[in-house]
């Protein structure tokens, strides 16, 4: 049993770090801002809850967990509201969603 | 493994701190910094320091950040082009700072040697005595609070001095210029104003934990009146600033430094009066670990009383300041970052 245990949360963490990794390429490499904001919300809300869900699995029934729970509750709230709102700033600052085209900010950073 | 991680900190360190170097768009600057101050914060957690940690994440990347930025809705998004004037001299004294830095350097002890003067002074004092004199878990709290009293004093002073000095120069009306209230269209932010009433009252409870708890796990008056700020300003941000004022009236705030200071202060004149010298905590009560265990629950309460009004006021002073100038501006958005974004706009019209 522990070790289905251990495997199991080894899987989670992995599964986590692999979503890390696509949103951090998806964030490098898609060509414009909204579908950037897309790449990284998936490092919100795939990455962070499965890598956390690994340790609450090795932690086993503590207050360890308990407040990982927490964590992974807040995050759940937290992240994608934060999207939401650089996605709505950027509609506010003039950004249209149907032109492809790369970020300003790009040439000169 | 910790080498490793500890490695790799530094690095984004270093990396963050050449990229703020080379940008020139002051808003992903800010945004850099905090960045900069999240990882500070990881390398204090690798470091065992989670007090410190939580300090500078709260105050770094979150309130530091957003003061950063309401300056920044008064003054330009980009940095101006400096004159172009011989780069050598300015060379030269930054290799030789920095060579007599790293000169200096030679001499220090190597980081975690036992051997250290810092470890073969009060230190192991503190940390031997520390259950058996004051009888609280956190070893940090207990010196901060009771061994190095008067130096907490002074620091909550420094934090009571600094706000003394931008009311001074900037000061806090009782009552803002307003901006319009009334729009046609309903208010675009309801995802936001749904998810802050959620997590809002939870992160003023996390404060309240750390700020009572603080004798027994990471925190204590300092983070906790961070957190307990940093819970007002989201709130600012997402409902406005009048709301934020209704919640907590300048007329409050204003004393509420000086209120803090005056705890911590009054602490330390109490005990005189009870016989014991300035902030010794054991003329408090007659168990001698009951009375510092007193002690350190009133002073973290003023430090926290202090810290928290301290960065209330200077965030209700700064995004004021911006509302002030342009009694006009905020159509639409409403939560005084209209300037910011009108920016924002201007610069994508010109390039695009």
């Amino acid at each position: 049993m522990p070790l289905l245990i251990d495997l199991l949360s080894w899987a989670l963490i992995l599964v986590g770090g692999a979503f890390g990794v696509i949103g951090g390429i998806g964030l490098l490499r898609l060509p414009e801002f909204f579908s950037r904001i897309h790449a990284a919300s998936i490092t919100d809300s795939m990455c962070a809850p499965c890598i956390i869900a690994g340790l609450m699995l090795q932690s086993g029934l503590t207050l360890v967990t308990v407040k990982l729970a927490f964590l992974v509750v807040f995050l759940f709230l937290t992240s994608p509201t934060a999207s939401h709102a650089l996605a709505k700033a950027a509609l506010h600052g003039g950004m249209d969603p149907g032109r492809t085209r790369r970020l300003d900010g790009e040439a000169e950073s | 493994m910790d080498t490793v991680v500890d490695i790799l900190l530094l690095a984004f360190l270093a990396i963050c701190a050449i990229s703020i170097l080379r940008l020139r768009d002051l808003f992903a600057m800010t945004m850099m910094f905090g960045l900069f101050s999240l990882i500070s914060a990881g390398l204090f957690t690798t470091m065992d320091a989670p007090d410190v940690a939580f300090t500078e994440a709260a105050v770094g990347a979150g309130i530091s950040t957003i003061l950063i930025l309401a300056t920044l809705a008064q003054t330009s998004r980009r940095e101006q082009a400096t004159p172009a004037r011989s780069k050598l001299v300015p060379l030269a004294v930054v290799w030789v700072t920095g060579a007599v830095l790293i000169y200096g350097t030679a001499d220090l002890p190597a980081f975690g040697d036992p051997d250290a003067p810092v470890h073969n002074h009060v230190g192991p004092h503190y940390i031997q005595e520390s259950g058996k004199e004051i009888g609280i878990p956190n070893v940090v709290a207990s010196v901060l609070a009771s061994y190095r009293g008067y130096d907490t004093l002074g620091e909550v002073v420094v934090v009571f001095a600094a706000v003394v000095g931008v009311m001074s120069l900037l000061g806090l009306r009782r009552r803002p210029p307003g901006l319009r209230p009334a729009r046609g269209k309903p208010d675009p932010n309801d995802v936001l104003k749904v998810i802050a009433t959620m997590v809002v009252p939870v992160i003023l409870l996390f404060a309240l934990y750390v700020q009572f708890h603080g004798e027994y796990s990471p925190g204590g008056g300092f983070q906790a009146g961070v957190i307990f700020a940093a819970a007002i300003i989201l709130y600012a941000l997402v409902f406005g600033l009048d709301k934020a004022r209704q919640v907590i009236p300048p007329k409050v705030l204003n004393r509420l430094p000086a209120a803090g200071v005056l705890i911590y202060g009054g602490v330390g004149v109490v005990t005189l009066l009870l016989g014991g010298n300035f902030l010794e905590y054991y003329a408090l009560a007659e168990d001698a670990k009951t009375a510092q265990h007193m002690g350190i629950l009133f002073i973290e309460i003023g430090v926290g009383v202090t810290v928290a009004s301290v960065m209330l006021l200077i965030y209700f002073i700064f995004s004021e300041r911006g509302r002030g100038k342009r009694p006009d501006e905020g159509n639409g958005d409403g939560d005084g970052d209209g300037d910011g974004d009108g920016a924002l706009s201007r610069d994508e019209g010109g390039t695009a």
